[in-house]
């Protein structure tokens, strides 16, 4: 073996397009899934929540605003991306989650498949969900799915790569844009993820990846008022129930987590995308 | 810190203040006294100005201090529509905002003034008439300063006979950067007198706009303070807001020592006013630290500093509504302007 030095990593927080430290200083030590040191990752804080609330929604008019056809393109970039990171990926999958390599292989394997079917759904959300309502008088009625706006998400504590993807693609296809608060113990194939969409084309601020601690970040999310949805995936189970009554005080559309954490290689049908649309129904005169 | 002028070294019996008959008059006799002057001021020390900006900077202002400075902060706007697009439902708008902020919180505190142009003075008097605040028009062929000493001296009075309680001038950037300081100095002298109003209920408040953006130097922002004070300014205004760099953190620091050195020279005292760029609380706050250090409590009033702005106003209100509430607000909780 050489004796090079290791490099030692402190990663950043994906935040606006860009990967500043934590406004507070703080990092963490973060293992695999024996205990052995991996890296130190950033430890968000709420100003760093605060701050990707911002940018996510400076970015919601450019990214709701592209068509469905460019959104399914840029996704599907993203995914080109992945597989070029592939091996990088079952590093990060075997070591955080204590997978054999062929299992990581075929948990990454997923995650890009899961990124290039939801990049397939952007153009069709609109045939499959909206509608030509039937209206009894000389009017259309046009119903469209759109999107919610600035989402939070509590990504999967355990599922590292698989269940992050399986939560954060649907929120972006719908033409969301996220700040995501990834899982505590296994942060790091988020941070890998932060990377490739900086180097896709996913333009800064749709996605913001904050590593840290959803208990404490997640009730500033709940109650912020410019926040427009939460997804509860990932909260402490204790929490839940606080935070979805935090959320009530400005409206926000909740999705509930799962009493236990799913198997994520279920096909997850529409049940992740329809929580952060809302219906628009436009009705139009016949005949002018 | 040493001051500029000693005012122990002013010949005894003189009178204190700018204008005609104080210590100053000899300076402003002529072209070649003035340029002496001014270039006599010392120079400032730019690593030093931006490092001690950049140190004042750094302070954290939390819980009930930033309270306060929020309050005082938005108390000190100048709430201000410059647009070609202005309508006098815009600044009808923009009044009703000036009066009540936030609408659902009747403590938060009213702005300073609402600034517009001279021809919507009126609309903007109309729309304030016995809040207590102040209506200031830009005048004096705003932005640029390009016209003829006769069309200026009219925007003013103009904007005078508007109902302006405060005019905000250009001076000269062209005449200044040739070096013909004498030319700036009467400009403004000549407005001073144009802001006497008709009717002999006094004068309006004279800001003069120095668009440091556009002098380039720090020792200039110097010296055309010291030129605007001895002219008379009740105000000294970083920028136009039309011109970047506009208001920056050292040249607020450098407009301030003149101000200090200013009064303590002559007993005069001038405000300052950072206009342009100055959008987050954050900034608005480092901007008080800067007075608080460089001149001290006496400055922290809305007489004698302001704060140049639109978009502020709304951040502002959105730390004031996280400070209440205890979560975090947005921007659909204030009005859009």
């Amino acid at each position: 073996m050489s004796d090079r030095l290791a490099v030692r990593k402190t990663f950043k927080l994906y935040l606006g397009g860009a990967f500043p430290r934590s406004e507070s200083g703080r990092t963490y030590a973060v293992t695999d899934a024996r205990g052995v040191f991996l890296a130190n990752a950033a430890w968000a804080s709420r100003k760093d929540a605060r701050d990707a609330v911002v940018a996510a929604r400076g970015a919601f008019g450019t990214w709701s605003g592209a068509t469905a056809y460019n959104r399914g393109q840029v996704l599907y970039r993203v995914a080109e991306v992945m597989e070029g990171r592939h091996a990088q990926f079952c590093e990060e999958v075997a070591a955080g989650e204590g997978l054999s390599a062929g299992r990581a292989r075929a948990v990454v394997d997923a995650a890009v498949d899961r990124w290039v079917w939801y990049a397939g759904w952007t153009d069709k959300l609109a045939s499959v969900l909206g509608s030509a309502n039937p209206v009894a008088g000389p009017f259309f009625g046009f119903s469209t799915p759109e999107p919610t706006g600035v989402v939070a998400v509590l990504a999967p504590q355990r599922s590292s790569l698989l269940g992050l993807v399986s939560v954060l693609a649907p929120v972006l296809a719908c033409g969301n844009t996220a700040v995501v608060v990834t899982s505590r113990d296994r942060p790091l194939p988020a941070v890998t993820l932060g990377e490739v969409l900086a180097t896709s084309d996913v333009p800064g601020g749709v996605v913001n990846l904050l590593t840290g601690d959803a208990g404490e970040i997640g009730p500033w999310l709940a109650e912020h008022d410019d926040v427009d949805a939460i997804d509860l995936t990932g909260a402490p189970p204790a929490q839940a129930m606080e935070l979805e009554r935090l959320a009530a005080g400005s409206i926000k559309r909740v999705l509930r987590p799962p009493a236990e954490e799913p198997d994520w290689s279920a096909d997850p049908g529409l049940s992740r995308m329809t929580p952060f649309l809302e219906t628009k129904t436009v009705w139009h005169p016949k005949g002018v | 810190m040493t001051h500029v002028l000693d005012p122990g070294t002013l010949a005894a019996g003189t009178r204190p203040g700018p204008g005609p008959g104080t210590a100053f008059d000899d300076v402003t006799r002529s072209d070649a006294a003035l340029r002496a002057f001014l270039h006599g001021l010392p120079g400032v020390d730019q690593v030093g100005a931006e490092q001690r900006a950049a140190t004042l900077g750094t302070r954290s202002i939390k819980t009930t201090a930033k309270a306060w400075a929020i309050d005082t902060a938005i108390s000190m706007v100048d709430l201000t529509t410059l647009e070609g697009a202005d309508t006098p439902g815009r600044v009808r708008s923009l009044a009703a905002k000036a009066r009540r902020p936030d609408p659902t919180d009747p403590t938060a505190p009213s702005v300073a003034a609402v600034c517009v142009y001279g021809d919507l003075a009126g609309v903007a008097k109309e729309a304030l008439a016995d809040t207590g605040i102040h209506v200031a028009a830009v005048a004096t062929a705003f932005p640029s300063g390009r016209a003829s000493r006769e069309v200026k001296l009219a925007d003013v009075r103009d904007a005078v006979a508007n109902g302006a309680d405060e005019i905000d001038m250009v001076i000269d950037r062209g005449a200044f950067l040739a070096g013909r300081y004498l030319e700036v100095f009467e400009e403004v002298v000549a407005v001073k007198e144009a802001c006497t109003r008709p009717d002999g209920t006094g004068s309006a408040h004279l800001k003069v706009i120095l668009e440091t953006g556009e002098l380039v130097t720090y020792d200039n922002a110097r010296r055309a303070s010291w030129l605007a004070m001895l002219a008379g300014a009740d105000f000294i205004k970083t920028s136009t807001g039309k011109v970047s760099p506009a208001a920056t953190l050292p040249v607020c620091l450098v407009m301030l020592e003149a101000v200090r050195d200013f009064r303590a020279a002559t007993g005069t005292q001038v405000g300052v006013k950072p206009a342009g760029g100055i959008r987050t609380t954050k900034d608005a706050v480092k901007h008080l630290v800067l007075v608080n250090e460089t001149v001290g409590a006496d400055w922290l009033s809305p007489d004698w500093f302001r704060l140049g702005a639109s978009s502020l106003l709304n951040d502002l209100l959105l730390q004031r509504q996280k400070l209440r509430t205890g979560h975090y607000s947005g921007p659909d909780h204030v009005s859009v302007d």
